[in-house]
């Protein structure tokens, strides 16, 4: 701390300034958002005028969008199981056998964060249509549980090389098998990263859109019930369901704080994979 | 201490379903970008480079891969513009307040994504939240129309969305640079324009290219934000594939864009990380 006082000589207000419009840019359309679905008038209008609660009414009695939002509970809980199934064995794939092919298996697990996600969108598309397999959620599950697995096996693999070697080999000196060690040993030290892989992976199959544009088939996904009801038009309901959304995102954020017991150089959340994907 | 059956049980199982659900596919793209459709609106499976005399012949193609640069070049740019001192205050200036400030940077990208957009929607319309602000303040009398349905709104918005992601790598390698460098920058008698000039932007390097690279890649590719704001003039390349998978229905050639599309962010991705090499202190 002492550092950082010391070594600028002063704290230039432009610059502070300059961060503060940062944020008002940042913030000003999550503000506007919830500001007007309390909004008696519609999405628009300045100034915001009749103060209601009724798009909250309308969208607690909407039976279409609340089946969109339990289909997207399942698929995220279904994709972020299919991640970490294969993600946590992936990881430890990555930090402790060498097989041919591993600088390239490395890379095409993260291609799909790293894409624009049209491109993998299509091709999973028309490898579902070769299988013969009916567009449908489990689609977009596997879309979704195969294009996190980066998540796992990253924020995983970034744990596993934090972990104490010498646990492990302790455990399978006394006599557990490696099964008994894995499940003892190795997967309680990783608790952390895998609570946290699991968060990411869950926020972003739920927010998910481009993917799931090409594989979707007869029911919705909250992000595609939301895209289909506005290019028919626009409502305040949408405010009300972003606005919502926004409380339960902001609530997963504050239980991972809460979870993260350690402050000091614990990563934060999703920190480990953008500093993978730019080093990839 | 792992034994070989060990190691083969933690490989194979990611190693055979990445294979099917990511190699599979992407080699299933390259395959129907040699194909083409019957008029009888079947798949014809012999190969021929139809689909690319396609895109060298028709124009608009390649515009519209111009277009969409064009506007992801300049989501880039504005995203550093915007990420970079914000990036810079944080790792230097913001004492005590630094992780608070942080999360609040972080905080955004929780907001889906197609919620965002619909937000700049609601704001940049004829009678959205920004043009009645401007006439209830008396600035304007009529609404300001070229606001939304324009390249105008898409670069907007995407850089509200990629401002974020080009911040992170930014503020990461910000926060590598060893403190005594620039503390020995200000013993040996420069001043703070200086220093940043030659030894805080230097090593810093990395990071914008990193952030650089996320932000133009992932607008690149968008096409949900042209859908919903660009209006004629904003269409992007994806908007193109996209009707190809759709009503036009030619998977070859939106396959075979979708490639070109594929080898441009690839490459992009090979140099930037050739150029992060060469710029890394370490």
């Amino acid at each position: 701390m002492e550092l950082l006082v010391s070594a600028p000589a002063r704290n230039p207000r432009w610059l502070a300034l300059y961060a503060a419009l940062v944020f008002a840019f940042l913030y000003a359309p999550i503000l506007v958002l919830i500001v007007y679905s309390f909004n008696g008038g519609g999405v628009g209008g300045f100034p915001p005028h009749d103060f209601t609660l009724s798009w909250y009414r309308v969208l607690l009695g909407d039976g279409a969008m609340w089946s969109s939002v339990l289909n997207s509970l399942t698929v995220a809980l279904a994709a972020m199981a299919i991640s970490l199934l294969l993600g946590i064995p992936a990881a430890l794939a990555l930090d402790r056998a060498s097989f041919p092919g591993k600088a390239a298996f490395r890379r095409l697990v993260l291609l799909p964060l790293i894409l624009p996600g049209i491109i993998t969108g299509l091709s999973l598309l028309m490898l579902f249509v070769g299988m013969g397999l009916h567009l449908s959620l489990l689609t977009i599950t596997l879309g979704h549980g195969t294009a996190l697995i980066s998540v796992a096996a990253t924020d995983i693999f970034a744990g596993l090389q934090k972990l104490d070697r010498a646990q492990e080999e302790a455990s399978l000196d006394l006599g557990a098998n490696y099964w008994q060690t894995f499940w003892r040993v190795t997967l309680p030290n990783l608790r952390l990263p895998i609570i946290g892989a699991a968060l990411l992976i869950f926020t972003l199959s739920m927010d998910e859109i481009a993917v799931s544009f090409f594989l979707i088939g007869r029911d919705n996904t909250l992000p595609l019930e939301i895209w289909s009801r506005l290019r028919r038009g626009m409502t305040p309901e949408i405010n009300a369901i972003s606005t919502v959304i926004f409380v339960f995102s902001l609530a997963a954020i504050l239980l991972w704080y809460r979870l993260r017991a350690r402050p000091e150089g614990q990563p934060e959340l999703g920190a480990e994979l953008v500093e993978t994907a730019a080093a990839n | 201490m792992f034994s070989r059956a060990y190691k083969t049980a933690v490989t194979v199982p990611p190693l055979l379903w990445v294979t099917v659900f990511l190699l599979v596919p992407y080699a299933l793209l390259f395959c129907y970008s040699f194909w083409s459709v019957t008029p009888a609106q079947t798949i014809a499976h012999h190969w021929n480079l139809g689909n690319y005399r396609e895109l060298l012949r028709v124009r608009v193609y390649f515009e519209t891969l111009l277009r969409s640069m064009w506007i992801a070049a300049r989501v880039m740019l504005f995203a550093l513009l915007l990420g970079y001192p914000l990036a810079y205050y944080l790792s230097f200036h913001a004492g005590a307040r630094k992780d608070l400030l942080y999360q609040l940077v972080i905080i955004p990208l929780w907001v889906s994504y197609l919620v965002r957009a619909y937000a700049w929607k609601t704001i940049l319309g004829s009678d959205g939240v920004l043009n009645t602000l401007l006439q209830y303040v008396h600035l304007t009398r009529h609404p300001a129309e070229f606001l939304l349905y324009s390249p105008f709104a898409v670069v907007l918005t995407l850089t509200h969305i990629y401002t974020p992601f080009a911040f992170l790598p930014i503020y990461a390698s910000l926060e590598h640079i060893p403190r005594n460098l620039v503390e020995a920058s200000h013993d040996l008698g420069a001043s703070p324009l200086q220093t940043f000039w030659r030894v805080i932007l230097p090593l810093s390097i990395p990071g914008v290219l990193a952030g650089a690279t996320f932000a133009f890649v992932l607008s690149l590719g968008d096409f949900l934000a042209p859908l919903l704001l660009g209006g004629p003039s904003g269409i992007m390349i994806s908007n193109i594939v996209v009707s190809l998978f759709g009503a036009a229905y030619n998977w070859p050639l939106g396959a075979a864009i979708s490639l070109c599309m594929l080898l441009l962010v690839v490459s992009l991705l090979f140099l930037s990380e050739r150029l992060e090499k060469k710029w890394s202190y370490s």
